[in-house]
């Protein structure tokens, strides 16, 4: 895909450093000449969109860190007290909280956008587990962060969270000390989840480096599937990505300081406004809304398995629930094998795509569900949405590759567009005739 | 030039030479795929919306009993502002009648200047209060009082969160710094979708107002226990330990403002949002010319995605 560099220095600047550091060249090649395919639509720009947003969280956080004091009596007012006192101290520590927010919104279109396009199939499932990888980093990350104001529901989530390891058979109850520091969730915790939270960012910015090295051999997707096969089907990075992109940026941005600045608080948890009480249990804890599904799914296991036939307790209800959580994230590394159809993008699986909507409803709905008290009508709710979850990814991703009739594709991205244009159906191809073999140009 | 003339000409241009055979991507199959997707998308959504509705209506048992009753703040919206006056009748009400049982840690005498004091207003204010404050060590190593001053934070009722529970009969009252912030009871499904465009921020305030004049006698069927005492917009359950706080005439106002437990419960919940974030008004407009700027900057960046992506079909 990248090609030949046609990088050539024009001034004595420029040859000074491509022969010993060609960094120049890795920049034209990667950002201004790199091809990427003409028909992208606006999904395509939320990769940079999250570039955007991991920069201004690792700005903003290193100046709140500044001014944040990471000790259990003082966390708290130290918050307040930059938000009051410190100067923009507001409006970087609130743009840091609600960032956080974004952050998992663009990343949730990014993810569903790769869902939709089938962008993990083959040449690019490392680009996707690295992908996944990013988002647990990024979990990790904005769950410790969210303990160190250390109110109510940092305290509390806390205390949830930590002691899913102790639900791991032999290790977990020493694996839950190392993690606290102690026996429970107390200064320690915190000093540690705030050195953790501050290293995150920076081996997501890493991964995030392999990330895009690794989509920068094979290329972008693109809404057909298509693999990009001649010049025509692709423009340059720079100018039509970069003008592109920064459009969108700024939209995003926009909606962003619309809930910044008019409405902080409105993705948080009330609670976390009252100081950490290791005494007094919130009547409802609940995570952050980003991590509601994933909540749910843990809720949803709240029987023993047993071995049938016998009383002997296999996996009991915790680590059920645990390994359901975790498995509904790991379960994300096996997708590129897990689709079997050959077709790329939805556009051209009618069955998919309605599977597909149904399973983005399930997942806001298995969301919804988690911040419901566990109770009544949710408990089943919750069981058959969690099912579903799994369901999908388990029977109907694969099953789909075999039973599915895709639609004809276009032979080219160019094709496509240009087909567009004239407005008018002509002769569809037989589907053979397009899913040529992946080629890598 | 027409759309179809525009792209034969660029296919011309860009070289291509084999038959053109446009396949899927027709006007009427795209639209056709619009309509199934956007049926879908209807369908899911009503599923959803009446699973939602079954479940509130089972939910329903929820506290508090009574939503909050929402006021016409002077700093809701976007272009919100404290009302000085209001606020500095708020901060009577809490002298007189919260600070009794009330910290209010957080903030400082100094922040007292936003309300539009003087410092020597403040200074008489605070000694008026007559708090003293530990300081130290002094050149001998010894620990001092000292009469509270500006740059102290506020002084509490109680020395410690012990002795406060032993005053109250173990329920310690809650520091009040943050308390607008601290109390939102969920608005609910589809309310808190509606609450983004209209800017709705005031649960606090109103969960506020509503339980300081919601007391009232306990319904026939309702047990309350001793040292209880009922209120329907209290979040927590039926009744709580504080007795009903304000009662009508029980603060003089020096600004002709009725003297009435409406007026006190709307005055002390807009201070206490005030003091939960008092550079509120600032935020506001900051917000509004981040995003008037950022409005323009879109839109010049659109147009110049028009002009370069012109000419070029995607």
């Amino acid at each position: 895909m990248s090609g030949h560099s046609t990088y050539t220095p024009k001034t004595k600047f420029g040859k000074f450093w491509d022969d010993r550091l060609p960094i120049y060249r890795l920049v034209h090649d990667s950002f201004v000449t790199f091809p990427i395919p003409r028909n992208l639509n606006s999904f395509y720009t939320f990769g940079g969109i999250l570039m955007i947003m991991l920069v201004s969280q690792i700005i903003t956080g290193i100046v709140i860190a500044m001014h944040y004091v990471p000790e259990a009596s003082m966390a708290f007012n130290s918050v307040q007290d930059m938000r009051r006192d410190v100067a923009y101290g507001h409006t970087l520590q609130t743009w840091h909280a609600v960032g956080a927010s974004f952050f998992f919104i663009a990343v949730y279109i990014h993810i569903f956008r790769g869902l939709y396009y089938g962008s993990y199939k083959a040449p690019r499932e490392i680009l996707w587990i690295l992908g996944v990888i990013i988002y647990l980093l990024m979990m990790a990350t904005a769950f410790m962060g969210y303990v160190l104001p250390w109110g109510q529901m940092s305290y509390w989530g806390a205390q949830v969270i930590t002691s899913f390891f102790s639900a791991i058979p032999l290790i977990g109850q020493t694996l839950h000390e190392y993690l606290l520091g102690g026996y429970a969730v107390g200064n320690a915790t915190l000093n540690r989840f705030f050195s953790l939270h501050y290293l995150l960012p920076f081996m997501i910015l890493g991964i995030v480096i392999l990330h895009v090295w690794t989509l920068h051999v094979t290329g972008q997707t693109n809404p057909t599937g298509v693999e990009v096969k001649s010049k025509q089907d692709v423009v340059p990075f720079t100018p039509y990505a970069t003008i592109k992109d920064a459009f969108a940026m700024v939209v995003f941005m926009i909606v962003m300081c619309y809930f910044v600045f008019f409405l902080p608080d409105y993705l948080g948890h009330a609670d976390n406004y009252i100081p950490a009480d290791p005494l007094k249990t919130p009547a409802h804890i609940v995570p952050e809304w980003y991590f509601l599904p994933f909540y749910a799914v843990l809720r949803a296991v709240d029987f023993n398995i047993m071995i049938p036939f016998t009383d002997v307790v296999l996996i009991d209800s915790k680590l059920g629930g645990v390994l359901a959580m975790f498995g509904a994230i790991a379960i994300l590394f096996f997708v590129p094998w897990l689709d079997t159809s050959d077709v790329r993008s939805a556009n051209y699986r009618p069955l998919y795509k309605i599977f597909f909507w149904l399973f983005v409803a399930n997942s806001v709905f298995l969301g919804y569900l988690g911040s419901r008290p566990a109770e009544g009508i949710w408990i089943p709710l919750t069981k058959a949405s969690t099912f579903w979850y799994f369901f999908h990814f388990i029977v109907i991703m694969p099953a789909l590759g075999w039973f599915e009739k895709p639609k004809p594709r276009p032979a080219s991205i160019a094709d496509s567009v240009f087909g567009k244009e004239d407005g008018s159906a002509g002769a569809a191809a037989p589907s053979g005739a397009t899913a040529a073999p992946e080629t890598k140009g | 030039m027409s759309r179809a003339a525009r792209g034969a000409a660029f296919r011309q241009a860009a070289g291509f030479n084999y038959d053109f055979k446009p396949l899927v991507s027709s006007v009427n199959e795209r639209k056709r795929m619009t309509k199934v997707s956007s049926k879908l998308l209807t369908l899911v959504g009503s599923v959803l919306v009446s699973l939602t509705l079954i479940g509130s209506a089972i939910a329903a048992s929820g506290y508090p009993i009574n939503k909050p009753r929402e006021v016409d703040w002077s700093f809701a919206g976007p272009f919100g502002k404290w009302d000085l006056g209001q606020l500095q009748r708020g901060l009577k009400v809490y002298t007189e009648a919260c600070s009794a049982c009330h910290s209010l840690s957080i903030l400082h005498y100094r922040n007292l200047t936003d309300l539009g004091y003087t410092e020597d207003q403040i200074k008489n204010y605070i000694n008026d209060l007559g708090k003293e404050v530990t300081d130290g060590p002094n050149e001998d190593g010894e620990m001092f009082q000292r009469p509270a001053q500006l740059q102290d934070r506020f002084q509490g009722p109680y020395a410690n969160l012990k002795e406060a529970a032993a005053a109250n009969g173990g329920a310690v009252p809650p520091d009040m710094s943050l308390l607008a912030k601290a109390r939102a009871p969920e608005r609910g499904f589809p309310t808190f979708i509606f609450d983004i465009f209209t800017m709705y921020a005031e649960n606090g305030p109103d969960y506020i107002y509503s339980l300081l004049t919601g007391y009232k006698e306990p319904p026939e069927d309702k047990e309350i226990l001793d040292g209880l005492h009922y209120n329907p917009y209290f979040a927590a359950g039926t009744a709580l330990a504080m007795a009903q706080p304000l009662y009508d005439e029980q603060i003089s106002y020096d600004d002709g403002s009725p003297e009435t437990l409406d007026q006190y419960a709307k005055d002390v919940s807009a201070f206490l949002m005030w003091a939960s974030e008092p550079g509120l008004p600032d935020r506001k407009q900051r917000g509004f010319i981040v995003i008037v700027f950022l409005a323009i900057f879109a839109g010049l960046l659109y147009f110049t995605k028009k002009k370069v992506w012109a000419g070029v079909p995607h």
